[in-house]
């Protein structure tokens, strides 16, 4: 009997504690949060057509802009891969049977759930204008929005992200079946354990910094205020030394999808698995060393701006190691373009794009130019939505069959993965010329010269819009009408694999034996079972 | 691995029971790390402000609140170490109770504290005392700080209290490998009051 017939009501569900059932609990939830921070965006897109801010005023498009940013960071981003994936597939890969913590696991979620709800509320009392990143001293001083209701809704969130990243690090260490040592471990794995570790070392700093807000706000004394003998910079080297590390948390799991992906589609093992696992652990650590760019103009001292550039240019190299593995994987291999290779090679390339513009804003002098423009925006998200999000649709796709034990239509897979890299690109390429020409970030007025771009950008957005469409309607239709799945619907190697699609409560039967290399992939065989 | 063996189907490997614990301890090392950088810079910036300010905590209590939370962190030590052998139960009840009887001493202490620093006008806000520039924001931050050390410590005597009585109980629950756990929690709990105590107390208290 397969977990999905486990039980039938409600309350099955939202008292499980088995790691597939909670894994689908956060699938369904970041859903619906991932549609209300696109309908923010959607607003967005459609005030900057015109230069004029006539769609809304400017205190709406202020509230607009952040309740997007907080929302696809915190209710979307940080927990998508690693808690809908890593819960699901993490005792799978590693012939566990469940996490070390189940309970743990469903506190986590009715966690998430409340920070969210309060989020919600906060945005339905009017939300807030401080930009998802809340600087001082116009949140603590000045702004009149909900600024503690939503920090306490990201607070109680942030203890969500905590407690998974500790479940996953003792379920690694101590529930490795046996046979699987470190070295052995599919790379998505260490992409999620890396991930853990940010989580718990990374989010307390912010759990304390939105503590420190609110009781500003609150109590009307601070850190952060000069009057008292605070210093509002402060609140800024907080914030990004736990906003920094936090988009590692957002794209290391996509890392690991794209290195699961990659070889079954290609038909090779990953090019280079040990600097892989160690580049992974690199960009963690030396994710921890770089806050500060995003400081550059701050007044920080130029020491400091200096050093923390150099360490910027260091951590890409991890990255730029993991992007020439991946393609190198490619090369000799047997390719097929199945939806969920799309994705992943989508991401690679989109990845990388963004990251080279990453380069752009880690020198100084160009960062000077560039900073609080839309340079940043299109930055980030090239990494955010063509890393991550392209990530989780290949996630989605890939274990798709696992999980639900049906197959979707792999021609409206290719059709929507090919939608949303176009309508990416449409979106946000121009954007980073607008960023150049000097269009300024969180404005919904702007001069007329900039209207061409803004309108490419907008009518990418509709595009983009149908593709992220496409996928609820053709996997919904799966669910009732797709083809029943075979335990191993792509020929794929891990330990997912050898179970049946979905799989048992219990996942294995006896001790799954773990195979002598790991991605023991041959491009000269053909795939055995095809969907 | 009592707590998680369920998950395993292999022998269980070489990591220690407490790893969930050591792994949250670590979060809670950055929590208050966080606060404790945000103090040093404060600090760095105001060292006659969080002189004075320092003077004016009751350096007398807070040593009196030092020894009591070393002391229960020995009795929770032996509670620990006695609680291997199942016949120990009621030792390990009774010192697990003395343990929290003795975190209730040191929030009782830290009340009375709180009370006498509001007479005394130290509370940031209007009215503060000292005039010294960086004495609120010291202010701000001790109450800060041993407020979220205070509440931690709660957690830990409620958690121990609990303990305690499972463990006269002879409740399957309350096992060594957990009552360790707690342990751990409790002398990290201290850990962070050895941190606490020179950082508030003792800033510039020759002069």
């Amino acid at each position: 009997m397969s977990y999905l017939e486990e039980g039938w009501t409600l309350k099955s569900w939202l008292t499980s504690t088995d790691h597939k059932r909670i894994a689908i609990l956060y699938a369904a939830s970041i859903t619906f949060f991932f549609f209300i921070g696109g309908v923010a965006a959607t607003l967005i897109r459609m005030e900057l057509v015109t230069p004029q801010g006539d769609l809304v005023s400017h205190a709406t498009y202020n509230r607009l802009f952040t309740a997007h940013g907080i929302i696809m960071v915190w209710l979307f981003l940080i927990p998508s891969i690693p808690s809908v994936m890593g819960n699901f597939l993490l005792p799978l890969m590693i012939g566990a049977r469940d996490l070390a913590y189940p309970r743990l696991n469903l506190l986590s979620w009715y966690l998430y759930v409340l920070g969210g709800v309060i989020i919600l509320v906060a945005l339905a009392l009017g939300g807030v204008d401080t930009g998802w990143t809340f600087y001082t001293p116009y949140s603590t001083m000045f702004s009149n929005s909900w600024v503690s209701v939503t920090l306490l809704g990201v607070f109680v969130t942030g203890f969500s992200s905590i407690v998974t990243g500790l479940n996953f690090i003792v379920t690694v260490h101590a529930h490795r079946t046996h046979g699987m040592g470190w070295f052995k471990l599919p790379l998505f794995v260490w992409a999620i354990y890396a991930t853990s570790i940010i989580l718990v070392l990374a989010t307390p700093v912010l759990a304390i910094t939105t503590l420190l807000v609110i009781a500003e706000r609150l109590l009307h004394v601070g850190i952060f205020d000069p009057a008292h003998g605070g210093d509002p910079l402060l609140f800024q080297h907080l914030f990004w030394f736990y906003s920094h590390p936090a988009v590692y948390i957002m794209i290391l799991p996509a890392m690991g999808v794209a290195s699961e992906i990659i070889p079954c589609f290609a038909r090779q093992r990953v090019f280079g698995y040990r600097f892989m696992a160690y580049a992974i652990l690199g960009i963690a650590s030396i994710g921890f060393l770089v806050w500060g760019h995003h400081m550059f103009v701050s007044g920080q001292s130029v020491a400091a701006s200096m050093t923390f550039s150099l360490l910027s240019f260091i951590v890409a190299i991890p990255s730029a190691i993991k992007v020439f593995n991946w393609t190198a994987t490619l090369y000799k291999g047997s390719i097929r373009f199945d939806a969920p290779m799309l994705y992943a090679l989508g991401f690679v390339g989109l990845f990388m794009f963004g990251g080279l513009s990453g380069l752009v804003l880690a020198s100084l002098s160009l960062d000077v130019h560039l900073t609080d423009t839309y340079f940043v925006v299109s930055h980030f998200h090239y990494i955010m939505v063509g890393g991550s999000v392209m990530a989780y649709f290949g996630a989605l796709h890939f274990w798709w069959p696992k999980v639900t034990g049906r197959m979707f239509s792999d021609l409206w897979g290719r059709i929507a993965a090919v939608m949303i890299f176009l309508g990416f690109n449409f979106t946000f390429f121009p954007q980073y010329l607008l960023g150049i020409e000097g269009m300024p970030r969180r404005y919904h007025a702007y001069p007329p010269e900039f209207q061409v771009l803004h309108m490419l950008s907008s009518a990418g957005a509709v595009v983009l819009a149908i593709g992220y469409l496409l996928p609820v309607i053709y996997l919904a239709a799966s669910l009732k009408s797709g083809a029943r799945a075979p335990a191993n619907p792509w020929d794929a190697k891990g330990l997912e694999w050898t179970v049946p699609s979905p799989p048992p409560t219990h996942n294995f039967d006896t001790p799954p034996a773990v195979p002598e290399r790991v991605y023991d992939y041959d491009p000269r065989k053909p795939r055995e079972s095809m969907a | 691995m009592s707590a998680a063996s369920h998950a395993s189907l292999a022998p269980p490997r070489g990591v220690p029971p407490t790893m969930g614990m050591w792994v949250f301890i670590g979060s809670e090392v950055l929590f208050f790390g966080a606060l404790l950088a945000a103090y040093g810079v404060a600090r760095l910036h105001w060292p006659h402000g969080f002189g004075a300010a320092s003077r004016h905590t009751d350096v007398v209590l807070g040593t009196l609140n030092t020894a009591v939370l070393l002391t229960s962190s020995a009795v929770i030590a032996f509670a620990a170490a006695c609680g291997e052998q199942p016949q120990q139960r009621h030792r390990v009840a009774r010192l697990l109770w003395v343990t929290a009887a003795l975190g209730c001493v040191f929030m009782g202490i830290k009340g009375w504290e709180y009370v006498k620093d509001f007479r005394e006008h130290l509370w940031p806000g209007p009215g503060f005392a000292v005039q010294e520039p960086g004495a609120e924001l010291f202010f701000m931050l001790y109450f800060f700080m041993t407020a979220l050390h205070a509440f931690h410590l709660l957690c830990g005597i409620v958690t121990v209290a609990v303990f305690a009585r499972g463990s006269a109980r002879r409740r399957p629950w309350a096992s060594p490998t957990r009552i360790e756990a707690v342990a751990l929690y409790w002398h990290f709990v201290d850990i962070v009051w050895i941190f606490l105590y020179p950082f508030l107390y003792l800033v510039e208290r020759h002069s």
